[in-house]
């Protein structure tokens, strides 16, 4: 329901938020091949093991051309798939630009009102989805694996400021000190944002779950840590103004298209017709054309 | 409002591990607008049925090549009954006889795809379906 941005679905959605905010968020994001999924397979089952319930949002990228999607993570999680314990839920971006769905932040809200002690949200890692992770998430593991090249470039700049952990997986491959070595001297440079968090760069090899209790550590580490500063109340205020400004822009432009002529399909198909230019067409829908 | 995308649900059970012609179908799918949750291999019908509602699955597609479908086909139908959730779309791909095909369409698997069926057919006996429902 809440996909589709059914009427009832935000309603509903209003009267869970007093059962949200107790879930630890954690999200995870990285180029696609680092590893992602096995990594959040291993990590559930680590809480698991530690008596925490779990929630999985898998997000996979929607085709620019037909508008469908393979959502292939749950098939790295099937350890988990009659726990009732765990839920995974997989997720399309359905062309949402930045790549993490505004609907995602919702789904984690149901599962956080659903008394998950912890919601994993795993990304499709290019772009500027790496930054929209971490506006929703508590805590955001960035992950990266040897042999990309000399590319620390493959991490983009903003997630280098933002993330909270930074992983190297498949660390039993050569050039993983490397990788590490490298993340460390860019998170050196890196301006302080005045947490007073030390981030971590751990290496793990997520297939043989070698190094993930050391991992969870971590992000039970910074669970306390954002306690004990100040860091989720400050965070949960970005998340609002964040989905604050992103369903106004979704309705003021549902309703402009609504209040006009065919639901703006004449100017629409004038547009794709090559008659007038996009410019021209969002003045005509806004009434603001001038002649 | 934006549109109403219908899941499909992907699955193989048991040890039947010929994946081609799951993968291909799943392809075809996509490029018909669906979203496709490949559930991938050796699936049990109680792992079937917990991705079918934790995904809000609208249709679920069993592909079956291994002989095996009289096996494990009849007890997704039964847990699908159990959790009340029998009236998503039931289809069934891959090798089956004519006789089991029968059988199984009596049982509650909604249609069956044999070998010679076109991945095109798939998607629009899907989307017609669907109109059915009126969504």
């Amino acid at each position: 329901m809440l996909e589709e941005g059914e009427d009832g679905a935000l309603t509903g959605l209003r009267t869970l938020l007093p059962d949200a905010g107790r879930a630890h968020l954690l999200g995870i994001t990285g180029p696609p091949g680092a590893g992602k999924s096995t990594l959040v397979d291993r990590v559930v089952s680590e809480l698991r093991r530690r008596n925490k319930t779990v929630g999985v949002i898998a997000i996979d990228p929607s085709s620019p051309f037909s508008g469908g999607a393979i959502l292939g993570d749950r098939v790295r999680m099937q350890t988990h798939a009659t726990d009732t314990g765990v839920f995974i839920r997989s997720m399309a971006t359905r062309g949402q630009l930045g790549g993490l769905a505004r609907t995602s932040f919702e789904a984690t809200t149901v599962l956080d009102a659903m008394g998950y002690d912890v919601v994993l949200i795993e990304t499709v890692g290019v772009g500027q989805d790496e930054v929209d992770v971490v506006e929703l998430a508590h805590t955001t593991t960035v992950v990266s694996i040897p042999g990309m090249g000399d590319d620390i470039q493959a991490i983009k700049a903003g997630i280098l400021e933002v993330g909270d952990c930074f992983v190297v997986n498949k660390a039993d491959l050569p050039g993983a000190e490397r990788v590490a070595m490298q993340l460390a001297a860019m998170l050196h440079l890196r301006e302080s944002s005045g947490e007073n968090w030390e981030t971590p760069i751990l290496k793990v090899e997520a297939e043989k779950a070698r190094g993930i209790d050391q991992l969870v550590d971590i992000y039970e580490a910074h669970r306390a840590h954002l306690a004990s500063s100040g860091g989720l109340v400050r965070k949960a205020v970005r998340r609002n103004e964040r989905v604050f400004h992103e369903l106004l822009r979704e309705r003021t432009a549902a309703q402009a298209l609504h209040a006009v002529e065919g639901g703006g399909e004449p100017v629409l198909a004038a547009l794709r017709a090559g008659e007038i230019d996009p410019y021209t067409a969002v003045d005509r829908v806004l009434g603001e054309e001038h002649d | 409002m934006a549109e109403r995308k219908i899941r499909v649900l992907l699955a193989k059970l048991g040890l039947d591990s010929h994946t081609v012609g799951v993968t291909v179908i799943a392809g075809a799918l996509r490029d018909a607008g669906m979203e496709v949750i490949y559930t991938g291999l050796r699936q049990t019908p109680d792992m079937v049925v917990q991705a079918a509602i934790q995904e809000d699955a609208d249709v679920i597609g069993i592909s079956s090549l291994s002989g095996a479908q009289m096996q494990h086909i009849p007890k997704v139908l039964a847990r699908l009954r159990e959790e009340s959730i029998d009236d998503k779309l039931v289809v069934v791909g891959g090798v089956i006889p004519d006789e089991d095909a029968e059988a199984l369409q009596i049982e509650g698997v909604d249609k069956v795809f044999t070998m010679g069926a076109r991945t095109g057919d798939i998607a629009v006996y899907i989307r017609e379906w669907w109109e059915q429902q009126g969504r």
